[in-house]
């Protein structure tokens, strides 16, 4: 809807007291300016609003002002169309590298810095961590992302549906398959079609095994990064079983472009779905031996429990969601608190644990491996019959549509505007924007050593966020 | 954890044997290499992974190579932390403009010889990024690269064939 000045700095109080919940902020270009896009939901539904600022001047009053969890989407969008937040708590630049970036001061006796990348030690995606640190002890922790920016929301506009959807399935790799049901659904509702119900079925079942996978990987990474490497190894192989059985089953390990606005692409054939259930059994239950593993070795204990704190008040203030959020007491998950179809027809407790450190958030995923299992079987044992795909209708019309998908790292929001079948303007917001600055928040006082292990305990994504 | 350990022992082990690649495969993926670098490296090859602004798809089945199916290591095959270490620069993603400089340093810092791996759509042709104003594209645009192996992201078999016949060629003389 269109926004006043008047109604804008209304929300932005309304999100500065945790009456909504901040999703997104991006911006495109029109003839006369810019309009300025905000979404958000209340605290504890996904009924997403979208509020549209038109400026002709370049200028638009701040979010991060009033609420900081806004900061890195609209410095993001000032760099990408040349606004100006006006009142901009942190104008600096985010994307743009042609100048010397100033790091946030940090001043004492004996305080240095230690600079981090962009390329790291490990096979992992590129950003600059600036620590500013006394002795072991972290002071301050300053990310600088940005290198992964490829421009893909820019590539999306104005290409037709199809090739949209394949450019969304690219956003994140470890969350392409929650990425392309986002999408999807968003393209659904502004076309006012549905997927069929098999497909529904079938999406879910594959969200399930990506959630499977990644929470059987980063345990292990955790472990890992904690020097139990035996852990990393058993975990390693779970999550390889994982991606085998989705190649088997749907045609590809991670499972890219098995979702398309209308469906599905692959079919489950019934001895496949016998074949789910029997790995299942078998992951499960070397699961439960691994998890016996992690509470006994006290040595990894000490690293794993109060490492890495997060105070939930600042998950609350940054709306952080996920495992993130929940292992800091925040009480959401799109699955039930935005349903969508199969979820919305299912039971689901959501758990959520109040210790806010490595432990809880490594716990919090061991449980939902759990769920993610009896889900899947839930949903192969109820396996509706009939069409995997709704042909996708060409509308001359000009139609919006949003979705909240639960990736395994949280909420992942997907807005579209579709006009003549084409892609007009796209907004995909990963997770990972509030688990930077959580991230930030969390390794205050920590030791250097312990970083790796913390920054895995929350993994955000660095090319979800660099877009 | 001891019960865990001695079942390990008992369970034998999970590393599966790698199918080689064909010849003619090979030789497609590799390009003219000196004898003198050959001999030098032998069949190991210590790898530094570079992300050039992947999506991250290709480093899961990168980071996949290391567990108990696949095991690089029993091949001479190794990812190291630091450019200086490194026989091997392996990139994925299509070269953000960003990342551009980054890859210049990672490579002046790598001693010789040193040879260039492409890994995935991305880094051998930009991919869908090809169009980016944010992206370079293709890794040879600025870099000579020896193999490419596309896929998006190859899978992790596929990888270790790669690496394997790519290692193989540089032990033989000639």
């Amino acid at each position: 809807m269109n926004a006043t000045i008047t109604l804008w700095h209304q929300v932005c109080s309304d999100l500065a007291e945790n009456r909504c919940v901040f999703i997104a902020l991006w911006a495109e270009h029109h003839a006369d300016g810019a309009v300025v896009h905000l979404a958000l939901r209340p605290p504890s539904t996904g009924d997403v609003q979208v509020l549209d600022l038109t400026s002709t001047d370049r200028h638009f009053p701040s979010i991060a002002r009033h609420h900081p969890a806004a900061s890195l989407m609209e410095r993001a969008l000032c760099d990408m169309h040349g606004l100006i937040a006006d009142g901009s708590p942190d104008p600096r630049p985010w994307l743009d590298y042609s100048a010397p970036y100033p790091f946030k001061p940090v001043d004492g006796h004996g305080i240095h810095q230690i600079p981090v990348g962009p390329v790291h030690a490990g096979i992992i995606e590129p950003g600059h961590f600036r620590f500013s640190v006394n002795g072991e002890t972290i002071i301050r922790l300053e990310a600088r992302l940005g290198y992964t920016h490829k421009g893909t929301l820019g590539l999306m506009r104005g290409r037709p549906i199809a090739d949209a959807a394949k450019l969304a399935g690219r956003i994140s790799g470890d969350s392409t398959l929650a990425y392309s049901f986002a999408f999807a659904r968003a393209v659904e509702q502004a076309l006012f079609i549905t997927a069929p119900p098999r497909a529904a079925a079938l999406r879910a079942i594959m969200a399930e095994l990506e959630r499977l996978a990644n929470h059987f990987g980063d345990i292990g990474a955790i472990c890992n990064d904690g020097g139990f490497p035996l852990m990393n190894m058993l975990s390693g192989a779970l999550r390889e079983r994982v991606l085998r059985l989705a190649a088997t089953c749907f045609g590809h390990r991670l499972m890219m472009d098995r979702i398309i606005p209308g469906g599905v692409t692959t079919d489950l054939t019934a001895e496949h779905a016998q074949q789910i259930l029997a790995t299942l059994t078998l992951l499960l239950n070397q699961w439960a031996r691994l998890f016996e593993l992690y509470e006994k070795t006290a040595s990894l204990q000490d690293r794993v429990v109060s490492a890495g704190w997060l105070d939930p008040v600042i998950a609350q203030r940054l709306g952080c969601g996920g495992y993130v959020g929940r292992a800091s007491g925040q009480d959401f998950d799109a699955r039930r608190d935005a349903p969508y179809p199969p979820y919305d027809t299912l039971a689901l407790t959501i758990p959520t644990l109040k210790a806010s450190d490595v432990d809880a958030r490594l716990r919090l995923r061991m449980t939902e491996i759990q769920q993610s299992a009896a889900l899947i079987r839930t949903l192969l044992a109820t396996l509706p019959t009939g069409a995997i795909h709704t042909p996708v209708p060409d509308c001359a019309t000009t139609d919006v549509g949003h979705a909240l998908v639960e990736g395994f790292r949280g909420d992942i929001f997907a807005h579209v505007r579709v006009h003549n079948g084409q892609i007009a303007d796209v907004m995909l917001r990963d997770p990972s924007w509030f688990f930077w600055p959580a991230l930030e928040a969390a390794i205050e006082g920590n030791i250097v050593a312990d970083f790796p292990l913390c920054n895995k305990s929350f993994n955000p994504s660095y090319s979800g966020c660099d877009l | 954890m001891r019960r865990t350990l001695i079942e390990n022992l008992f369970r034998g082990k999970l590393t599966e044997p790698v199918r080689p690649a064909s010849d003619a495969d090979i030789a497609t993926l590799v390009s003219t290499l000196t004898r003198t670098a050959r001999q030098r490296l032998g069949r190991s090859l210590a790898i530094r992974a570079l992300d050039a602004g992947s999506c991250n798809g290709c480093e899961l089945e990168m980071i996949a190579l290391a567990n108990p199916y696949y095991d690089l290591e029993r091949f001479g095959l190794k990812f190291v932390a630091s450019p200086r270490h490194a026989d091997v620069l392996m990139i994925t993603g299509p070269l953000t403009r960003a990342m551009h400089d980054a890859l210049r340093l990672t490579d002046e810092a790598m001693p010789a010889p040193k040879f260039v791996v492409a890994v995935g759509d991305c880094a051998c042709s930009g991919g869908l990024f090809a169009n980016s104003p944010a992206c370079i594209g293709a890794a040879e645009q600025v870099i000579k690269v020896d193999l490419r192996i596309p896929g998006c992201p190859p899978d992790p078999m596929t990888l270790l064939q790669a690496l394997i016949g790519f290692a193989n060629t540089l032990g033989r003389s000639g």
